[in-house]
């Protein structure tokens, strides 16, 4: 085991006072975190610290025994951000336990110079690197919250329509890019499933440009629903991407194409066994409206 | 041995795929239709791969033979019910299993067989019981 | 090997039958629902397993699967070792073709597979085994 972790087992419970002591005297955000918070903090980290298995090392942080302490300052770290703190303020939760340690250090080692400036190196390290996995956990939480919201934001502009009985829509709006077209695809999957729809028409007047990429995720989509039995009909093609998709030698051979989705919708009917006839409303009586219609 | 069920309804065989197969039940199960599609005489099978939460390509290369062989013993076949996260990393693998028929459930893969064998029934000048309208 | 990250844990499948190869999908499944990946991506993960411990199996005659938890900053992967004492692949990018097969239906599987992954590495020597790494990150 380490010599300083050794000393902080054997010094725990001066090295808590001494550290939640200057956590208090600093200016810090008593209006988001009350004295008994700080403290249970405090005790939590510093026991991660001191109860680390034996064999564990402070020169790898990615070692298994570190798990713990590791999963706990990533916690802090995100509940602190949501309490308004910046990552800075919480990597200085980390940091200012350095001065608690040093002297400690300094009681143990002060005698060999050597020796003592080992430990204050190791320490320094140490706890340096744990101050910067509470950043990186605090950017990483924050990513997860944006790439959480961009989904939603993805699947909100991606609804799915039910234009009839086992007809649906997707009117794409926007651009596509790869991440887009993940979602796009399997919410038009689940939607068949879900309304058991045999039609599925994809709409694209609203696409500005076609690429090869945004025409092989079509494709893809196309034949994923294929497989589960669904057929996809690809309208809104408008002129410029009509050339596109000739010159990028794209090949839809085997996708049934419509310039407009009204003749989509006519065409997933007709396949469908319906057909749409107009009611003749002259018969009989003079049956004029008040509007004289 | 662990074999993989097979239905008989009238002319169809139906097929539920519901456990994780190994390769010798799926060759297995290629082996019994083949014999069950000669022994009932049957017209259309019915593959329910709706529980299958993993196909992989040696399962889809097991159903396109299962779809040659009973082609060649003049039967019908259709697979329902794959699940969309399947279908999705079928297409990734770049199988889109062309030569297969494909229906979302079983209503609709039944409905898709007794159109088809009807419509074989009356090429082949063929007058069997005509039990749907 | 180029593939990054530190390793967490692991744990070792054996692939010497055919029913291991179930045992490789079932495992692969038990991780990826642990590392919470979403369900298209688990179905990804474990399709691609298949594929490869099967390819272990028949091509390599048999061997073992190692997976593991990497950490690459605050991301989280996981990684897929497949190694046999086989006979090795002879022309990696003839074998990564689709529909390349030595008869015995290698056809798709790998090719497939590293579309399936992120990251994706084959080591291998004629005659020397072969070990396919490959890696889905979070």
């Amino acid at each position: 085991m380490s010599k300083f972790l050794e000393a902080i087992q054997a010094n725990r419970k001066s090295i808590l006072q001494d550290w939640t002591q200057r956590l208090k005297s600093v200016d810090r955000r008593r209006d988001l975190l009350d004295d008994r918070e700080l403290d249970t903090d405090a005790k939590n980290v510093l026991s991660a610290i001191a109860d680390v298995p034996a064999e564990t090392t402070p020169d790898d942080i990615n070692a298994a025994g570190w798990q713990p302490l590791k999963e706990l300052l990533a916690n802090l770290s995100v509940l602190r951000a949501a309490k308004g703190f910046t990552p800075s303020e919480t990597a200085i939760f980390v940091l200012s336990l350095k001065p608690s340690l040093f002297t400690v250090a300094r009681q143990q080692w002060g005698k060999d110079a050597g020796e003592l400036f080992l430990e204050i190196s190791a320490i320094n390290d140490f706890l340096d690197k744990l101050a910067l996995h509470t950043t990186d956990s605090y950017i990483h939480g924050r990513d997860q919250v944006i790439a959480r919201q961009q989904e939603e934001m993805l699947e909100l502009s991606t609804p799915v329509v039910t234009l009839w009985d086992g007809i649906v829509a997707l009117p794409l709006i926007g651009t596509l890019d790869s991440a887009r077209t993940q979602v796009v695809m399997e919410s038009l999957l689940q939607a068949i499933v879900q309304t058991n729809s045999r039609f599925a028409i994809i709409d694209i007047t609203g696409v500005p440009t076609v690429d090869t990429l945004v025409a092989q995720h079509l494709l893809k989509t196309i034949t994923a629903a294929r497989l589960m039995g669904a057929e996809c009909i690809l309208s809104g093609i408008r002129p410029q991407i009509a050339q596109t998709i000739v010159h990028l030698g794209i090949n839809l051979e085997d996708v049934i194409t419509k310039s407009k989705l009204a003749d989509a919708f006519r065409l997933a009917l007709e396949r469908s066994g319906r057909k749409v006839v107009r009611v003749d409303k002259s018969n009989g009586a003079n049956t004029m409206s008040p509007r004289g219609v | 041995m662990e074999r993989i069920p097979i239905l008989r309804m009238g002319n169809y065989l139906l097929v539920t795929i519901q456990v994780d197969m190994h390769d010798k039940l799926a060759l297995t199960l290629q082996d019994d239709l083949t014999n069950r599609i000669i022994e009932a005489n049957a017209k259309g099978v019915l593959i329910d791969i709706s529980s299958l939460e993993i196909v992989d390509s040696f399962i889809g290369r097991t159903l396109a033979n299962i779809a040659s062989m009973a082609r060649v013993l003049d039967a019908e076949t259709v697979v329902v019910g794959m699940q969309p996260a399947v279908a999705i990393t079928l297409v990734e693998l770049g199988m889109s299993l062309p030569g297969i028929r494909t229906a979302l459930n079983v209503e609709s893969g039944m409905e898709y067989l007794r159109e088809t064998v009807a419509d074989h029934e009356e090429s082949d000048g063929y007058i069997g019981d005509s039990t749907e309208d | 090997m180029a593939i990054s990250g530190t390793v967490q844990k692991t744990e070792t499948v054996p692939i010497a039958s055919s029913s291991d190869v179930v045992l490789v999908r079932q495992r692969v499944r038990v991780w990826t629902t642990e590392m919470k990946f979403s369900l298209v991506e688990q179905t990804k993960i474990v399709t691609a397993a298949s594929e490869l411990g099967r390819n272990t199996l028949e091509h390599g005659g048999g061997g073992t699967l190692e997976l593991a938890l990497v950490l690459n900053g605050a991301r989280q992967g996981l990684r897929l070792r497949f190694s046999d004492k086989g006979p090795g692949i002879a022309d990696i990018s003839l074998a990564m073709k689709d529909g390349y097969t030595t008869g015995s239906g290698l056809g798709l599987g790998l090719g497939g597979s590293k579309r399936l992954m992120n990251e994706f590495e084959i080591d291998t020597k004629p005659g020397g085994g072969t070990t396919i790494t490959a890696i889905r990150w979070k």
